[in-house]
């Protein structure tokens, strides 16, 4: 295991990998994302209750991007082979259905709780 | 006999032709991400029963009515503060994990032992921000089966919504889903700071230098940064939308 670990430390080495300054730009991304998502909520939608319904699909955007970059570049997705990456992501997208489905179900619910 | 080999019989070495791992990860890896990926499934389905009940529902409390309390400092007053300085602890004990990982790279025994304390204290202090929110929403009342009395729940929904019934009905129904989802998120905080302090004990005592490789704190890493992402998505859909 350990002769095998090594091997595969010595393949990532070649690869563009996570370097200290890299980091640091990411967790500034992040931040800056965060940052964006609180003004939307404390100081845009206070002043503008028109802009409510962009709201929402802002912050699940943000939210997206954000989990974009932890993934790729925290947990390192991005320099791993295209097979392990797939093999994640492909099931992942099988929540979409579950989203889908749901969705669909809670607007007969409304007329059940009446 | 003609030592050229015919096409069909030349041995390949293409990552798929066998004989090694074509993933080119070792195997705790892999399985650290598939154990993370059967996690995501799990916590997916759970904010998507959120999701649905929420939509469902003709009233819902207001995130900036129920969350505006700093712990020590404001009562009321300061929606989402509380819950922004949770979120960038998570996210720069997450920024600590990466950085101990790169230092693993470089075998630097010091570095690592340093950003792996950081990123233990950074978990210790985002369970006990999470203590607070929890005492503090309590107090007020929410738990799993109760919610504030009928008068008291009126200032946590937005102004002439809903009718004494439908607050009821669907702050009980916040109660539940909140406890749970943040409990069972704070329960992967909790288990991974445990991780964490046994792998930085590990560090200190040389085990990975030893070995060689620091490819354990990598894979905790991985675990660590899941609760952070988790995390992203619960402040999401709790506390924004």
């Amino acid at each position: 295991m350990s002769a095998e670990s090594q091997e595969v430390h010595h393949e990532e080495g070649d690869h563009q990998t996570m370097t200290k300054k890299r980091i640091w730009k990411i967790a500034l991304y992040l931040s800056i994302i965060t940052a964006i998502e609180f003004t939307i909520a404390l100081a845009i939608i206070p002043g503008h209750p028109e802009y409510l319904k962009y709201a929402n699909p802002a912050y699940i955007l943000l939210t997206l991007v954000k989990a974009f970059y932890i993934v790729a570049f925290f947990m390192h997705l991005k320099f791993e082979k295209v097979g392990l990456a797939l093999s994640i992501i492909v099931p992942i997208l099988f929540i979409i259905g579950l989203i889908l489905v749901l969705t669909n179900e809670s607007h007969h619910w409304i007329t059940l709780r009446q | 006999m003609s030592t050229a080999v015919s096409q069909i019989d030349e041995i390949k070495t293409t990552p798929w032709s066998g004989g090694r791992s074509p993933f080119n990860v070792e195997y705790g890896k892999i399985m650290m991400w598939f154990f993370l990926l059967s996690d995501a499934f799990t916590f997916s389905s759970l904010l998507i029963s959120y999701g649905a009940l929420r939509f469902s529902a003709s009233v819902w409390p207001a995130a900036d009515k129920v969350f505006q309390s700093v712990p020590f400092l404001y009562d009321s007053g300061k929606p989402l503060v509380f819950v922004g300085i949770m979120t960038f602890i998570l996210i720069l004990s997450s920024v600590t994990m990466v950085l101990a990982v790169e230092a693993g790279h470089r075998n630097s025994k010091k570095e690592v032992i340093t950003w792996m304390i950081l990123t233990v204290l950074g978990g210790f202090a985002f369970l006990s921000c999470q203590a607070l929110e929890w005492s503090h929403l309590h107090h007020e009342g929410f738990w799993w089966g109760s919610t504030p009395s009928l008068h008291a729940l009126k200032e946590f929904f937005a102004e002439g919504t809903g009718t004494d019934v439908t607050r009821h009905l669907t702050a009980q129904e916040f109660a539940n889903l909140f406890f749970t989802i943040t409990g069972f998120h704070g329960f992967h905080v909790f288990t991974g700071v445990v991780i964490n302090i046994i792998i930085t004990v590990n560090v200190l005592l040389g085990t990975y230098e030893k070995r060689g490789s620091y490819l354990m704190v990598e894979k905790v890493g991985l675990y660590w940064h899941f609760v952070d992402l988790v995390w992203v998505f619960v402040f999401t859909f709790f506390y924004l939308v």
